[in-house]
């Protein structure tokens, strides 16, 4: 399933990251804790987080994530916009709570440990 | 994947950098008022194009184009001169417009083409149309391509083309403590560089993993450290040394979960503890050197090997 399938499917914002829609995601992860994303997300999985500061962006990048889902309606600062478009990386928000959100994406098949 | 992404930047930068003057048709056909429109009718077939300014002297007074003369022909008339059939005073671009700024140009009017004149002296230089735009971002991608490819093969190649009994590179970045702006700034480049060389993509994501840990410890908790990189065809060396407040009880850090670091920096998501730890997994070898006010080094190292490459 592609990022643009979720996007719709759940009907998110996106932030960033117009053109990284096409993105297929097969596996997601979840924490708020960067060091715990960067040692085990899977590589080019979907990051739900609350977190919404400019280095959520370097993160997603070291782990060549699919994307990243801010949720409870949080939108990303404007300095993670930016820093978003230059790196290509694809930021996304749900007006739903995370728990939510990952249950709504593992009935769409998106896997998770 | 993330050359994909830079790619697209790229191209996207190109209709910013690129200008009229380098995707249009250097104009040398055109007809002058007075000729008839069947003369203007072998002109299309003959040079197989679909319009053209018309020129009175050197002044643009019109444009004439297969629209008009299908027209024409419809309306049964015999003969008619261009003067009568043609747009007057067409809507001209500058030869060194922003192809960004020109693009608006065809959405808002409804003509295919426009004339390109001189900025300077008014004379006509050329002719646009979308499919000239179309070629010319087509051209320029390629050449940008192309220039990437270079770089990654001069990149992979270069341990191979040097001559000499040992082979490194050194990279170093200088590190702001506190700057979260910066931060993981050194270690997205690094990743870039790393994959510039042609390093297999498990030992760039490992290193990644390294120097983002390693660097986010330095940006968190000292004032300014250094993050050096040694590249070698068997090995990777990275060394991130500090001026902060040094590790108390170095065996403690590098247990999962412990951490000292303050509520705001943990509100970020940071200090949970598994910095060290990660850096850990990810490293072949790993050392800490910490002095308790002076600073902290933290040496990784790993082994890339000869097998496998290019997996």
């Amino acid at each position: 399933m592609t990022l643009r399938e979720i996007s719709d499917r759940l009907g998110l914002t996106v932030h960033s990251g117009c053109d990284r829609l096409d993105t297929e995601v097969t596996r997601g992860y979840m924490s708020d804790m960067l060091s715990d994303v960067m040692g085990n997300a899977p590589i080019g999985s979907l990051w739900i987080t609350m977190q919404k500061h400019k280095n959520i962006v370097a993160v997603a990048v070291m782990k060549s994530l699919a994307g990243i889902v801010l949720v409870k309606g949080r939108a990303p600062d404007e300095d993670t916009v930016a820093a978003a478009e230059e790196e290509g990386v694809a930021i996304l928000s749900s007006a739903q709570g995370a728990f939510a959100t990952a249950a709504r994406l593992h009935e769409l098949g998106v896997a998770g440990d | 994947m993330h050359e994909q992404q830079a790619q697209h930047a790229k191209t996207q930068e190109l209709l910013f950098e690129l200008r009229v003057a380098d995707v249009m048709r250097p104009q040398v056909i055109c007809v002058r008022p007075d000729q008839t429109m069947t003369e203007l009718r072998n002109l299309l077939r003959e040079h197989r194009i679909s319009g053209t300014p018309v020129l009175d002297g050197d002044e643009v007074v019109g444009m004439i184009t297969i629209a008009d003369l299908i027209a024409f022909l419809v309306s049964g008339e015999s003969e008619a001169r261009i003067a009568d059939k043609m747009t007057r005073n067409p809507q001209m671009l500058f030869s060194d417009q922003l192809l960004v700024h020109v693009i608006r140009q065809f959405d808002e009017t409804r003509f295919g083409r426009f004339p390109v004149i001189d900025p300077q002296t008014h004379k006509l230089v050329g002719i646009l149309t979308k499919g000239l735009i179309i070629e010319g971002m087509l051209r320029a991608m390629e050449r940008e391509l192309k220039e990437e490819e270079i770089r990654q093969y001069r990149a992979s190649h270069i341990f191979e083309d040097l001559v000499a009994e040992y082979k490194e590179i050194y990279l170093t970045y200088e590190l702001i403590g506190r700057d979260f702006d910066r931060a993981g700034k050194a270690s997205t480049q690094m990743k870039r560089n790393l994959k510039r060389l042609g390093i297999r993509p498990d030992i760039v994501h490992r290193l990644a993993v390294a120097s983002y840990e390693a660097e986010m410890n330095a940006v968190i908790y000292a004032d300014s450290g250094v993050m050096e990189f040694r590249i070698a065809p068997e090995e990777i060396f990275m060394r991130v040394r500090d001026r902060g407040p040094g590790i108390e009880d170095v065996a403690r850090a590098m247990e999962p979960g412990y951490s000292s670091a303050p509520d705001w920096v943990r509100e970020m998501g940071f200090g949970a503890g598994m910095g060290i730890p990660n850096i850990r997994k990810c490293a072949d070898k790993m050392h800490i050197q910490s002095t308790p006010g002076i600073g902290t080094t933290v040496s990784v190292r790993i082994f890339t090997g000869r097998e496998g490459e290019g997996a």
